[in-house]
């Protein structure tokens, strides 16, 4: 056994014996610093990442609290979630599926299943592939009646997908509010989409006009259905403006939540 | 060695700090410092960084080939941000998400390299340790003093407490909105090396040129 142990001992002492700038000590010392170094940071990648994985659902719970006008700080975020219904909504006919648990549906991992997703031809918000199946969060007031409900919808900006929510009243065509939990836009440009000034813009504001088209628009000037349907672009960031203009478009067309809309307008769910 | 460590330590606060003598990553004090809570956290991840890369470069030191050896130091850099970035990310979320950009340029912060090649290449770890934590902590401090002017005067108020009540909350104060964008921080760093060389002359670099005066004949 000593032997062993000390041929095993010289296999890498011969290495560091070697004169420093030698071509196979070089190649020793970049292999084993970059062993050690990987090993170090994957080690720590995979032990955090259940603690980093709570963060990021609270993250989107307070998202959600905050669109639908819910949230104050230092709120017990998990107690405070209780008051919405999640429920798992099937997009192309509107209407609501048992299928999953809506508490841990992943309709972000949905959207790369090819069993639970559609590649798309037509591709405004560039999303490639679109999840049959979203999680949606349903508020009740105290009489048991709709209140609002928070839809999830994502697109491509300028440099990065944004993940967001938008708040509907419960006519399916008032916006109480939208904001985006995740994104990489340019800070102070594109990131600006996180101003709660910005965010405030889109209270109030209307999907469709009076004949039932979709006329939201995100952009400089006032579309001709006027104000009621514009929200002002964002100040030196033309591109994510007009990639927020797509994808809400696209989430509250044919697509997307229209169905679902029309259901909760005739009153059926 | 010429310098004790408690030397080491307090040398690069004021009188060899990587900032304000040594102008090395100013660019990330730029961007973290419009409020005195992130500027904290970013001097702590600085400091953590700066001393175990020097450590860990300095353990290694007569082992790493001169062909690669700034590979090498990104390599150990590089795996020490990420790890920031992990612990970050898991234990203080908030605050990750506004610094997660920064904290990835750790890696490019001149002063971890500067210190790794300039002392840990040829100095034991436990020196290169103090050393890089010395520097960590002299970047920290302008950090904070630029965090409490920006956030002080720029939105009222110092680690999210409320010091001055500003306007918009029904109080008398109007904060000066030109203190919470980056370049505001490049006058408050100009003004504190101002402040250091008139305190320590010894500071204030010679000329490069000399003004020629004409004699009139």
């Amino acid at each position: 056994m000593p032997e062993e142990t000390q041929e095993k001992k010289g296999f890498v002492r011969r290495f560091l014996e070697l004169p420093t700038d030698s071509v196979p000590k070089t190649i020793f010392m970049a292999v084993a610093v970059c062993l050690v170094a990987s090993m170090c940071v994957s080690a720590a990648a995979v032990a955090l990442r259940p603690v980093q994985e709570v963060n990021k659902l609270k993250d989107k719970q307070v998202n959600i609290l905050q669109v639908a006008g819910m949230y104050e700080p230092g709120v017990d975020v998990v107690e405070a979630f209780e008051v919405f219904e999640p429920q798992v909504l099937e997009l192309s006919t509107g209407t609501f599926t048992d299928q999953f648990d809506a508490a841990s549906f992943d309709d972000r991992a949905a959207a790369s299943d090819p069993e639970l997703s559609i590649a798309l031809d037509d591709d405004p918000a560039s999303i490639g592939r679109q999840s049959k199946f979203v999680t949606i969060y349903l508020l009740r007031d105290d009489a048991g009646e709709l209140d609002k409900v928070v839809l999830p919808l994502h697109g491509y900006g300028l440099w990065s997908t944004l993940y967001g929510f938008i708040a509907l009243e419960a006519n399916g065509n008032d916006i109480f509010g939208l904001q985006f939990y995740e994104h990489a836009e340019t800070p102070g440009l594109g990131g600006e989409v996180d101003n709660p000034r910005w965010k405030a813009l889109w209270s109030g504001k209307r999907l469709k006009d009076e004949e039932g088209n979709l006329a939201i628009t995100v952009a400089k000037t006032a579309p001709d259905a006027g104000e009621d349907y514009h929200i002002d672009a964002l100040a030196g960031a033309t591109l994510t403006t007009v990639g927020i203009d797509n994808l809400v478009n696209f989430w509250m067309g044919e697509a997307g939540y229209e169905p679902f809309l029309q259901n909760l307008e005739a009153g059926v769910l | 060695m010429s310098q004790t460590r408690k030397e080491m330590l307090t040398d690069p606060l004021v009188d060899n700090n990587p900032i304000t003598l040594q102008v090395l990553g100013i660019c990330s004090a730029l961007a973290v410092t419009s409020s005195l809570q992130v500027s904290f956290v970013m001097a702590l991840a600085v400091i953590f960084v700066t001393g175990f890369s020097s450590m860990f470069i300095s353990i290694i030191r007569n082992h790493i080939p001169s062909s690669i050896r700034i590979i090498v130091q990104m390599v150990i850099i590089a795996s020490l941000v990420i790890l920031v970035d992990q612990v970050l990310k898991a234990y203080l979320f908030e605050i990750s998400k506004t610094l997660s950009v920064f904290v990835g340029l750790i890696i490019t912060n001149c002063i971890v390299m500067g210190r790794a090649e300039a002392f840990a290449m040829k100095n034991p770890p436990v020196a290169s340790f103090i050393d890089g934590v010395g520097n960590g902590l002299g970047y920290g401090l302008i950090l904070m003093l630029v965090g409490f002017i920006r956030e002080l005067f720029g939105s009222g108020s110092l680690f999210g407490v409320t010091i001055l009540e500003t306007v918009n909350n029904g109080g008398w104060y109007v904060p000066n909105g030109l203190l919470l964008l980056p370049p505001s921080a490049f006058f408050i760093i100009g003004l504190i090396i101002w402040a250091f060389r008139t305190w320590k002359p010894a500071q204030v670099e010679e000329r490069e040129y000399k003004i020629q005066t004409v004699e009139a004949h």
